[in-house]
């Protein structure tokens, strides 16, 4: 086959139905070669879906998958070049660590010596050579989860599809965990698919972050664009660490606008290239949680060029390096505010307390 | 428990003798009546078909094997374990087919389902008369290796099918996508994934089919033609034999059924020990 080495991935058009159901709908998307890229979803919205027809295990209904420029849409995995870990990783339970990992020099026919020495090197690479002659289920979740990549990269596969890859794994080990899958990502050097609902783990993680929503792509870019400038409402509560607040367009002076939300008025704000605003239109700001400031009610106007929301404080949760200040701000459901723990504790809140919480109004982000 | 605590808790609950009798006089009628013609077939030549014992001797036993009248008892044992064996293959060759098919709904998926467990319910004496009269509709003879086969099948298929279901149904279908994924043709895929892991089960249907056919009668009894298999001829003796024959031959065959299970049992644990070795070896 005339396939490049090259692993850039391009879907164009991507769409799955099953029956009535569509679960991907026109998906494109071009990941860059040796990129690690994550898609965020949540359950049901086609992330995993999207990974299968990558990996060959599904057939797009519509649509081009693109591997190093091929079209590879209806060959078989390992015509692609492509592997794919599994949920749980579907180690085979009868044949032993270095079986499993041979397993795919077995089918190929590869000789025994060549099986022998790419296992133990590849098990070196995992660090599990001590390991070699256990069976599956004598291995803890970390140890499986480096068996599975193993297995995956002995053959040298140009993309390795990762399907929620930590999810079996308890907290700790998941963040042990992730480095080393960045860490083996670097060392292969191939192109990194990975699917996870977990926007921690996608954001640690990912040079490209995939978000998506039934079936279609949301927003994708690099991780700090996605959580520092989400595009609207659904990618910034997705990602987290933003307060959505729903405003009115109240005056409208060339390069800003002046909005007003149920619990704050006057924020204004920088108003960026082409985006057309009239007053009284509705719009979504986002504001992130630890660009808040939270200070009790003294009467004092806001200084110009603050905006400033006055709510009841829900609930506090010390988190460590910083407090979580869940505030009953009108008309939000959630508005919360990140403080750093040296700030809360000069004055701490308690529950019940009224505070007046500001930002700086050109960090509020608007939203689609 | 401390030393401290009163005796009462640990004393056990009248409920607990009571069982306990229940289940030793269970076990008794279980094993009693076999242990009797186990014990009686090793008497001498004066030896009767009743208690009191007389004497102690393989005497029953050569002439099981040396007398034309006690009945043809060495050629329907030789056709009994052939026909447990191309039951036992077929029986295995098919639950697993059946097994791997019904993981997925097909069209028509119910029907055959119950055509297949109806068979179970049928009377077997009346499913065997009912095949002898097919085929003397077919103008066919029947015989050992034909109509008592199907006869046998009839029992032994839905048998193995379902013990397969609960075997596949513990399947996880991500190691075959995983072969796959690693470059495994399904050939290869069924050969070094799927067999393995199914192994287990499937002895245990190989077991099922080859005893329930050696010991099989009521389907086979009106089937298996002019040349019988050995439970058919056990009857038939029953009927002219007055000799402790009969015994050593229920002697014989139980050790023959004792010995095929415990082959399969150590193969397994063969098997286990082969792997636990290679461990070791590293």
């Amino acid at each position: 086959m005339a396939t490049t080495k090259a692993g850039n991935i391009e879907l164009a058009g991507v769409c799955k139905r099953y029956g009535d159901l569509l679960a991907v709908d026109g998906v494109n998307l071009k990941i860059p070669d040796g990129a690690y890229c994550c898609f965020l979803g949540p359950s049901g919205c086609g992330k995993t879906t999207i990974l299968r027809m990558i990996a060959g295990h599904e057939d797009p209904t519509e649509g081009e998958i693109l591997i190093g420029g091929d079209n590879v849409v209806g060959l078989p995995p390992p015509q692609r070049r492509t592997a794919m870990m599994f949920q749980s990783y579907a180690l085979f339970p009868h044949l032993t660590v270095s079986d499993n990992i041979a397993f795919p020099l077995r089918v190929r026919k590869a000789s025994k010596e060549a099986r022998i020495r790419l296992v133990g090197a590849m098990m070196e690479k995992v660090r599990i050579s001590e390991l070699a002659d256990r069976l599956p289920g004598q291995l803890s979740g970390g140890q499986q989860q480096r068996v599975a990549l193993a297995r995956a990269a002995i053959t040298e596969p140009r993309v390795l599809l990762l399907d929620e890859p930590l999810s079996a794994l308890d907290e700790q080990l998941r963040i042990q965990m992730r480095q080393e899958l960045r860490r083996m990502q670097r060392d292969l050097g191939i192109t990194f698919i990975h699917v996870t609902h977990t926007q921690l783990e996608a954001i640690a993680l990912a040079d490209l972050v995939v978000v998506m929503e039934s079936g279609r792509i949301k927003q994708a870019g690099p991780a700090r664009e996605i959580y520092a400038a989400p595009k609207d409402r659904y990618v910034a509560e997705f990602v987290g660490g933003q307060n959505v607040l729903k405003c009115r367009v109240e005056r409208v002076n060339g390069s800003s606008a002046t909005l007003a939300s149920q619990a704050a008025k006057g924020i204004e704000i920088p108003l960026a290239g082409t985006r057309h605003l009239a007053v009284g239109d509705e719009v979504d700001i986002a504001v992130r949680r630890d660009d808040l400031h939270l200070r009790r009610p003294d009467g004092n106007a806001a200084a110009a060029g603050v905006a400033g929301i006055s709510a009841r404080v829900r609930a506090v949760e010390y988190q460590g390096y910083f407090v979580k200040v869940m505030l009953d701000a009108l008309g939000e459901e959630d508005f919360i505010a990140y403080v750093s723990e040296r700030e809360f504790f000069g004055d701490p809140f308690t529950v019940g307390d009224v505070v007046v919480a500001t930002w700086a109004a050109e960090r509020s982000l608007l939203l689609a | 428990m401390s030393a401290g605590t009163p005796r009462a808790l640990d004393r056990r609950p009248w409920t607990f003798y009571v069982l306990t009798c229940l289940f030793v006089a269970y076990v008794i009628a279980l094993y009693g009546p076999m242990l009797c013609i186990y014990v009686l077939s090793f008497q001498d030549v004066r030896g009767g078909l009743v208690f009191p014992m007389k004497g102690l001797s393989l005497h029953w036993f050569v002439e099981l094997f040396t007398q034309v009248r006690t009945g043809d008892v060495k050629g329907s044992f030789d056709r009994s374990i052939k026909l447990a064996m191309m039951v036992t293959v077929i029986t295995v060759v098919v639950s697993f087919l059946a097994g791997m098919a019904f993981r997925r709904r097909f069209w028509g998926d119910g029907v055959v389902f119950y055509l297949m467990v109806g068979s179970l319910v049928a009377p077997g004496l009346v499913l065997g008369i009912g095949i002898g009269l097919l085929f003397q509709v077919f103008h066919l003879d029947p015989s050992w290796f034909t109509s008592a086969l199907g006869a046998q099948l009839s029992l032994t298929l839905p048998f193995g099918v379902l013990v397969m279901f609960a075997v596949v149904s513990r399947f996880d279908r991500r190691w075959e996508e995983a072969a796959r994924d690693l470059g495994a043709s399904s050939w290869q895929t069924t050969r070094m994934v799927v067999i393995p892991i199914l192994l287990p089960g499937l002895v245990a249907v190989a077991l099922f089919g080859f005893t329930l056919s050696y010991d099989e009668f009521a389907r086979t009894l009106q089937t298996s033609g002019s040349l019988n298999t050995l439970p058919v001829e056990i009857w038939t003796m029953t009927l002219n034999v007055t000799s402790p024959s009969l015994y050593s031959l229920g002697t014989v065959t139980t050790i023959v059924s004792f010995a095929i299970i415990g082959l399969c049992l150590g193969s397994i644990a063969q098997m286990q020990k082969r792997r636990a070795m290679r461990k070791a070896d590293h």
